[in-house]
């Protein structure tokens, strides 16, 4: 340990000097004259504290002392991997079901109000996973297309009265023409340029729905969107169904958990269909792919359309359940968190990305006072993230198989 | 031997990732030699050039050059001791003019007489690159750019010179050219060269004694005269 | 015909901002080929130091007795201070990326570009700081047209920096060696340029030049804000982009094409959708021509 340690003491000792350099313009330099020191120092005492302390753990871990804990720990997640995969799947499905379906009854209201933001989050994060992960193209504009499914329902219900069901496909099939609208042009650009276009594509939508008042009512957006309308069949006097308004939390629930449910199954029948096939080698190497003979931009564009109909159906039931839309909820920020979802999670690994949007939705709700460095703790994660472990939490398991390994 | 030699590898392993190019390479280097590396393409050549200059990484072994061991020192401070690379393909700036290439041969030089001098040494040497002087790189033809790239090595002072397919795509007649050249480097400033070359015929007329590799290690080793009636080398090298 | 004279005047003050935030840009993508998405915040820093210093240089009181000399400290304190953040950037989130793939890298630079705007969101506060107005106050009118001695500082400041860049990269030693590690990094390692070094000193200068874009931007519009690095950012690389990435003389011109289409689309078209225009100029120059206007000058060296 003590030659890890003076392996990286002298970079950790620099980093925290130019730290603390950086720190002091912003918080001593005072306009009243006055050159401060001591906010300053504290502010970096503070992190140089934590650092230090994930210094001490990192140090402890690559040098074995951690063992007696690390060791323990891999006997038991082990067994657990071992157990999931001796009981039959199926099995797990119905166990995690029942969980999901009597989560409500267990946690009230606000418990009930998260998973919903969490099972949103995970049809965002799956539908960008088709595009970021299987298909390989980082897309920095993908809350747009959220933007239009909700947008969509809100006009169409709020202008024509056209009720929810009718507008789920109607939402989803205007975030498809946005996919391939925006696809179109973009998708012939190489790697970095796909990311800034898509970004610039994502701010242009945010701009024309917050400025073009007839359509949008600009940044006032659109209230009294109508949520959900279900009919129940009632048994009293023979077979009538009644017609009333989702309102209770529940509900919004269970048609949230739907949702989600139909994307991670629709999710995995791509990936191992021979759409994902296709999607998987221009993933790997586009030029080989397409000497190979898959058309390299009918597939992308696939993959860009088919994620945009993911945000699209996420979008529709945003907009039913907020009964509001405006263009502040569809900004770059929203899409640089969903993609930091599926970079922490995994990309391409469904329970990854379902962890990942669990690790950032859930978790800032356990921290609330913490609340104001979220965005910063979301920045460094990436960070760290590509730094230390690039394929994510649970990196995606290879549908095929490889010679070596190319990325880390 | 009493001399030391100039450059020396001895068990050499590297590659690029799982690739393993170099299998326990060994040679040796006299200062003043020419030495030649032949084999087949793949084998490991332009690999034992990228190792020497640190660019690759040797994972085993060791790679001394003038009595000192540079595995672990930076590409960038072997010029400043007299070893210089001219690689495959010639690879001279496109987008900066012939004497900008030049000049920035002299990178770690601070002499600027003596840099103008040596400059006007390799238009001397190189007559049409004078002519050239204020075009950009990458509009002259390859002789011109193997000229421009020999030039520019010449400008770090090497002592010693590693030369990587020379001869790649050139005409008959300026490979000739470039070979009397590298003749009379050696000749005049005693600058030792170690040459990899397909071509075996010409790198082994060329040089005093060479090495033959065959996937990563070296299979043959002999003064370049004895090579060249050898009857294996003859039949897999020099199409007989 | 006067309205048309106006437009040109801001267009160029606005144009060289952006030439000035896009060789930051250009510079980093033709040394790394990455795209620095947090130089942004780098603008973004140097309006904040430079509010900081200009706001210390009132309390003292020497903005008083001199303000040009409290003018120029506090551009080489703010342009000091985001060299010297991107000089640790680029050793924290790009260095260790260099052999991995290309997205690790975006990623990377996209996380930094969001750690850092909320970092100073964090300790600079969420609302506007406000630049000092009594600087440069007045103006010369000729009829219906105004130049401001803002104005004309800014266009000249800025010209100064673009003329000094230049001669840099085109006339000294270090320059050259800048412009070879942008052409192949190999072979400049092969004539004894430390590639390191070069594009430490890259990311330093491509950051400097954009805290002088900060501060004029301070001054220009009156407050800088924790996210006002996002939408400029994106409109200088669409002008890195339209002068061909990697040039930069590219740069310079596309960054007063890009501010003048800016201001008389704004002026003539529409004010509402004013971003919008550099975002279609980004699109069509990397759908028709991506190569951009003068060409690119990137590593297009395998290996």
């Amino acid at each position: 340990m003590i030659q890890e340690f003076k392996r990286v003491w002298k970079p950790y000792t620099i980093g925290m000097l130019w730290l603390l350099g950086l720190l002091w313009p912003l918080l001593g330099i005072h306009a009243d004259g006055t050159l401060t020191f001591q906010k300053t120092v504290t502010v970096w005492i503070y992190l140089l504290a934590g650092t230090f302390v994930c210094l001490i753990i990192y140090l402890l871990n690559t040098s074995g002392y951690l063992k007696f804990v690390a060791d323990p720990l891999f006997k038991t997640t082990g067994k657990i991997k071992s157990a999931t995969t001796t009981l039959p799947t199926w099995l797990w499905f119905i166990l995690i079901l029942t969980v999901a379906l009597i989560y409500p009854q267990l946690a009230g209201r606000y418990g009930t109000d998260v998973a919903i933001n969490v099972l949103l989050y995970i049809c965002l994060g799956l539908g960008l996973n088709v595009v970021v992960g299987l298909a390989g193209m980082l897309d920095l504009g993908y809350i747009a297309f959220y933007g239009v499914g909700a947008y969509s329902y809100a006009i169409l219900n709020v202008t024509f009265g056209l009720g929810f069901w009718i507008c789920l496909p109607l939402s989803s099939f205007f975030a498809c023409l946005a996919g391939c609208i925006v696809g179109y042009p973009t998708l012939r650009m190489r790697g970095d340029y796909l990311a800034i276009v898509t970004l610039g594509f994502g701010e242009i939508i945010r701009i024309i729905l917050n400025n073009w008042m007839t359509l949008t009512n600009g940044p006032n957006g659109i209230l009294g969107v109508k949520p959900i309308g279900i009919f129940l069949p009632i048994f009293e006097n023979g077979l009538t169904f009644e017609h009333f308004w989702v309102k209770k939390l529940q509900f919004f629930y269970y048609f949230a958990l739907g949702l989600a449910i139909v994307a991670v199954i629709a999710v995995k029948r791509l990936n191992f269909s021979r759409v994902g096939r296709a999607w998987e080698a221009i993933r790997e190497d586009e030029t080989a792919a397409e000497l190979m003979g898959v058309n390299t931009f009918i597939y992308k564009l696939l993959a860009y359309a088919m994620g945009a109909v993911f945000a699209g159906l996420a979008g529709a039931f945003f907009a039913a359940r907020m009964k509001f839309v405006s263009p502040e909820s569809f900004t770059f920020l929203e899409s640089a968190m969903v993609l930091c979802m599926v970079v922490l999670g995994g990309m391409g690994s469904i329970p990854g990305i379902i962890l990942g949007v669990m690790a950032l939705i859930a978790l800032p709700e356990v921290f609330r006072e913490f609340d104001s460095y979220r965005m910063l703790i979301f920045g460094a994660t990436m960070i760290i993230m590509m730094l230390f472990r690039p394929s994510g939490l649970i990196p995606a398991k290879r549908v095929g198989t490889r010679s070596e390994e190319k990325e880390g | 031997m009493s001399e030391q030699p100039i450059l020396e590898l001895k068990n050499v392993h590297s590659g690029y990732g799982a690739i393993k190019a170099l299998k326990g390479i060994s040679l040796k280097v006299m200062p003043g030699e020419i030495v030649a590396i032949i084999g087949a393409n793949g084998a490991g050549k332009s690999t034992t050039l990228m190792t020497i200059c640190g660019i690759v990484q040797a994972e085993k072994g060791e790679v001394f050059y003038d009595g000192q061991l540079i595995n672990k020192v930076s590409p960038e401070k072997l010029p400043t001791m007299g070893l210089c690379q001219i690689p495959e393909g010639r690879r001279i700036f496109p987008r900066l003019t012939v004497e900008e290439n030049l000049i920035l041969g002299a990178f770690h030089r601070n002499d600027k007489e003596q840099i103008n001098r040596d400059i006007q040494h390799g238009y001397d040497l190189f007559p049409i690159l004078g002519e050239r002087s204020k075009q950009a790189g990458g509009t002259l033809s390859g002789g011109e750019q193997q000229m421009l790239a020999i030039a520019r090595a010449l400008m770090t002072k090497p002592k010693l010179l590693l030369l990587d397919e020379p001869s790649l795509g050139l005409a008959p007649l300026i490979i000739q050219q470039i070979f009397d050249i590298i003749a009379t480097i050696n000749k005049e400033d005693g600058t030792t060269i170690l040459l990899v070359e397909q071509n075996a015929n010409l790198a082994l007329k060329a040089s005093k004694r060479g090495y033959v590799l065959e996937t990563g290690k070296v299979s043959m080793e002999d003064d370049a005269q004895v090579l060249l009636h050898n009857e294996e080398i003859r039949k897999a090298y020099l199409g007989e | 015909m006067e309205y048309f004279i106006q437009q040109l005047i801001n267009g160029i003050t606005l144009g060289g901002m952006y030439a000035l935030i896009a060789l930051g840009y250009t510079m980093v993508y033709g040394v790394i080929q990455l795209i620095n998405f947090a130089h942004g915040e780098f603008f973004a820093a140097g309006g904040y130091v430079g509010a900081i210093a200009l706001a210390y240089f009132a309390g003292v009181g020497y903005m008083e007795s001199h303000p040009i000399i409290c003018l120029t400290a506090s551009f080489l304190i703010a342009m000091a201070y985001c060299a010297y953040l991107a000089i640790g950037v680029e050793k924290i989130a790009y260095k260790p990326l260099r052999k991995n793939s290309r997205l690790a890298a975006l990623l990377s630079a996209l996380g930094m570009s969001i750690f850092l705007s909320n970092g100073m969101m964090l300790t600079q506060g969420v609302y506007d700081k406000v630049y000092p107005s009594e600087l440069f106050q007045g103006r010369f009118d000729f009829g219906m047209i105004t130049i401001s001695y803002l104005q004309i500082m800014i266009v000249s400041l800025t010209a100064c920096l673009l003329v000094g860049l230049n001669l840099l990269v085109f006339k000294t030693k270090i320059g050259m060696a800048m412009r070879a590690t942008a052409q192949d990094k190999t072979m400049s390692a092969l004539v004894a340029i430390g590639s390191n070094r070069i594009i430490s000193l890259t990311f330093a200068i491509g950051a400097g030049l954009a805290a002088a874009a900060g501060i004029m931007y301070g001054l220009y519009y009156g407050s800088v804000k924790y996210d006002m690095g996002f939408v400029p950012g994106i409109k200088a690389f669409a002008a890195a982009v339209l002068g061909g990435i990697g040039n930069i003389t590219g740069a310079m011109i596309g960054g007063l094409i890009i501010g003048m289409v800016e201001i008389f689309g704004a002026g003539y078209i529409s004010g509402e959708y004013k971003d919008v225009f550099a975002f279609i100029i980004l699109i069509s120059v990397l759908y028709f021509k991506p190569t951009g206007i003068m060409g690119e000058n990137i590593d297009d060296t395998r290996v």
